[in-house]
């Protein structure tokens, strides 16, 4: 019996790595030369993938079976249980503690590590940020928004463009930024309200690219594909501050618009606005039919996305000291919906964590050097595979029912 | 006169292509209601096998018609297989999933092939020899229809044909339609839904990979990059024309070749990418299930 089920895995992967060989023959292993009329055959190339997806095949179904039991089992038990981070967070006696811990090390970081690390945590603690913002969109109104990065872009510009012409300062560039993002944000949301569902998500993804089109080619406006450079960093009340401590400092600022973001997206969850917001991602109509207006209520949603977008755009513009249109692709869209989604849609815990794992990975697989991306993207699929409602599940609010308790006389 | 015409032919040239890739997305989204972020890269893979193929045939001394029409056929065999295999690995353990995870999966996905193809291949662009042959017959019209032009409009009409009669009139076109209804009462009725996406993935990436062939053709050069942008395009035709549906995918793709190609010729080039998006926009307010699409009551 045992020995059969035995047999039968080595030729499942025998199959499997047959199939690879086949599949990646012309691109791996051939490799031409049209100028110098050379063909160059990697039969090694070949071996590499027969052999590694006969392992990786054995792995794959362990894991999928493992999965597969696992989500039984949970099954059975009802109720699905609590994921620990959220129970941590959840208890008083342990969350305290931990957000001590973390509040140490989030003070001390910039003190123990390089500059350059300082620098790419900043990076983190924006997307944390972008993912909250967008979290609001995506994850509580439901509203698919694969046109993020033009809010971003909106508050980068606002603050290069203020700079180079007027001289404005980065204070007073933040709440500006912010205001411009929200206004572009309201200008999208208008004409879109009556879109559901995917026609939405391409919509929007449209209008980021013409966005980004139109910043590439305004030279007038906006400079084309060179962009503005010299965009001076945040001074620490009119000092000049050096490389190094500037770094530091837009480090601090940034852990300040972290806890900002934290502490209004945790209140707008129970607020009147957020559970409109969810009203409406659960049912349109009869979210109608409770009285909320659903016009306004996705215009507050486009409108608070946004504006988080455009504060970290101008801090992003204030930390590269420089904006141009190749930092707002779609890629930088589809990598803050990934946060959210890969982090778990809803849930603030999850979106950090996403925020953090998604911008630190590529920067801790530089070893692999080229590989970097290819890998970037199978985790991002297996992750997906594993785990496919997020690192942290979001927890939905219930209601328990007790029959006994709730039994009344009539 | 001339101008317009030359324009039009343009613009019904680059909508056939678009159209072939749109049909991918528009039918793997009726049946399961993902947008296939990878589907581009599929494409793009087509057009490297049949440059890979058709240059390693041109060594080995063979030419014309032969050469064609065997890296059209491995391009489209290679893009089919990897289309079923990404639907096997990526999309199939996440049918029970919430919406967004699949299509994160697809973005994942997308990033992997483009650097696959980036390590195992090159990040330049590569040249691809036109292999489309001259027909004589038009010569006389030379000023307005190339041979190529003509070659890529016919090539998709006569695959559109094919690909109706197949939908409308065979048992897995049957099947097709019925799981794009309503997947679980296919699966009640005996429809074996599985086959049915993997069959749906196969045709979808075929046809993208004819449109690699003629676009590569057509333009000349590859990288792999190009799927990127193509796959938005027709991702974007395929909602133009009311996203699900057959007719319109391809009603869109023409339009939108057509807006680009006038787009460019009469206003600007520097905004060549920017006129589709804006005719999307301009369209889904006017009319927001695409041009055919069908306007799907809600039900309380």
């Amino acid at each position: 019996m045992n020995n059969t089920k035995y047999i039968e895995g080595v030729t499942q992967s025998v199959v499997v790595s047959l199939w690879f060989m086949f599949l990646t023959f012309p691109i791996m292993v051939i490799r031409v030369d049209t100028i110098e009329k050379i063909i160059e055959w990697r039969w090694t190339n070949m071996i590499y993938v027969g052999l590694g997806s006969f392992v990786l095949s054995f792995a794959w179904r362990y894991l999928s079976g493992k999965g597969v039991s696992e989500r039984m089992k949970s099954a059975d038990n009802g109720r699905e249980r609590m994921p620990l981070l959220q129970r941590i967070a959840s208890e008083k006696r342990t969350s305290v503690p931990a957000i001590a811990i973390v509040a140490i090390v989030a003070a001390l970081f910039p003190f123990i590590s390089s500059t350059y690390q300082t620098n790419i945590m900043t990076t983190a603690l924006m997307y944390v940020v972008l993912g909250l913002g967008l979290n609001i969109v995506v994850g509580q109104a439901g509203l698919l928004n694969l046109g993020y990065v033009a809010f971003y872009a909106a508050g980068a510009y606002t603050y290069a463009l203020l700079y180079h012409h007027f001289g404005v300062g980065f204070w007073l560039a933040l709440p500006l930024g912010a205001l411009a993002a929200t206004i572009l944000g309201i200008l999208l949301a208008l004409p879109v309200l009556r879109l559901q569902g995917d026609y939405l998500a391409i919509v929007t993804l449209g209008f980021g690219e013409i966005t980004r089109i139109v910043l590439e080619n305004w030279n007038e406006f906006s400079f084309g594909p060179s962009g503005i450079s010299g965009i001076p960093r945040p001074g620490l009340f009119g000092m000049e501050l050096g490389m190094h401590d500037a770094q530091v400092y837009l480090y601090f600022l940034m852990i300040g618009l972290c806890i900002i973001t934290i502490f209004v997206v945790n209140r707008l969850q129970d607020s009147r606005i957020g559970r409109a917001l969810l009203a409406l991602r659960e049912d349109e109509i009869a979210c109608q039919a409770m009285g909320i207006d659903k016009t306004r209520v996705k215009l507050t949603a486009f409108a608070l996305g946004s504006t988080w977008a455009g504060l970290v755009g101008v801090i992003f513009a204030a930390k590269t000291t420089f904006v141009n249109p190749a930092s707002f692709t779609f890629l930088e869209s589809a990598m803050i919906l990934s946060i959210v989604v890969l982090g778990g849609t809803g849930s603030i815990i999850g979106i950090i964590i996403g925020a953090l794992v998604l911008i630190l990975l590529p920067e801790y697989l530089r070893i692999f050097s080229d590989y970097r991306m290819l890998l970037f993207g199978i985790i991002m699929v297996i992750m997906m595979i594993f785990r496919p409602q997020g690192i942290v599940t979001g927890v939905r609010k219930t209601y328990e029912f007790h029959a006994e308790e709730n039994k009344r006389d009539f | 006169m001339n101008y317009f015409l030359e324009l039009f032919v343009g613009g019904l040239t680059r909508g056939s292509i678009y159209a072939l890739i749109a049909l991918g997305y528009t039918m793997v989204y009726g049946i399961i209601e993902l947008i296939n972020f990878a589907h581009g890269e599929i494409y793009m893979i087509g057009a490297f096998t049949a440059l890979i193929i058709a240059s390693v045939l041109a060594m080995w001394g063979m030419s014309g018609l032969s050469v064609l029409i065997l890296a059209s056929v491995v391009a489209v065999i290679y893009s089919a297989a990897y289309g079923f295999t990404v639907e096997k690995i990526a999309y199939k353990p996440l049918r029970q999933a919430p919406r967004l995870s699949p299509l994160i999966s697809a973005i994942g996905m997308s990033i992997f092939l483009q650097n696959y193809v980036l390590l195992a291949q090159t990040s330049e662009f590569l040249p691809f020899s036109n292999l489309l042959p001259d027909l004589q017959f038009l010569t006389p019209y030379a000023g307005l229809i190339g041979s190529t032009e003509f070659i890529i409009i016919a090539t998709t009409a006569v695959i559109m044909v094919i690909l109706t009669v197949l939908i409308k009139f065979t048992k897995m076109g049957k099947a097709m339609r019925a799981t794009a209804q309503d997947r679980d009462m296919a699966m009640l009725v005996g429809v074996n839904v599985n086959r049915v996406i993997s069959n749906t993935f196969i045709i979808g990436s075929a046809l993208a990979a004819v449109g690699g062939v003629l676009i590569a053709s057509h333009i000349g050069r590859i990288n792999f990059y190009i799927g990127f942008l193509a796959g938005i395009k027709a991702f974007t035709a395929a909602v133009l024309g009311g996203i699900g549906s057959i007719p319109g995918a391809v009603l869109g793709a023409l339009v939108l070749g057509c807006t680009e190609s006038f787009g460019t010729g009469y206003i600007s080039s520097d905004y060549e990418d920017a006129f589709a998006f804006v005719l999307l926009i301009v369209i889904l307010i006017v009319k927001p299930s695409g041009l055919l699409g069908h306007k799907t009551a809600q039900k309380v």
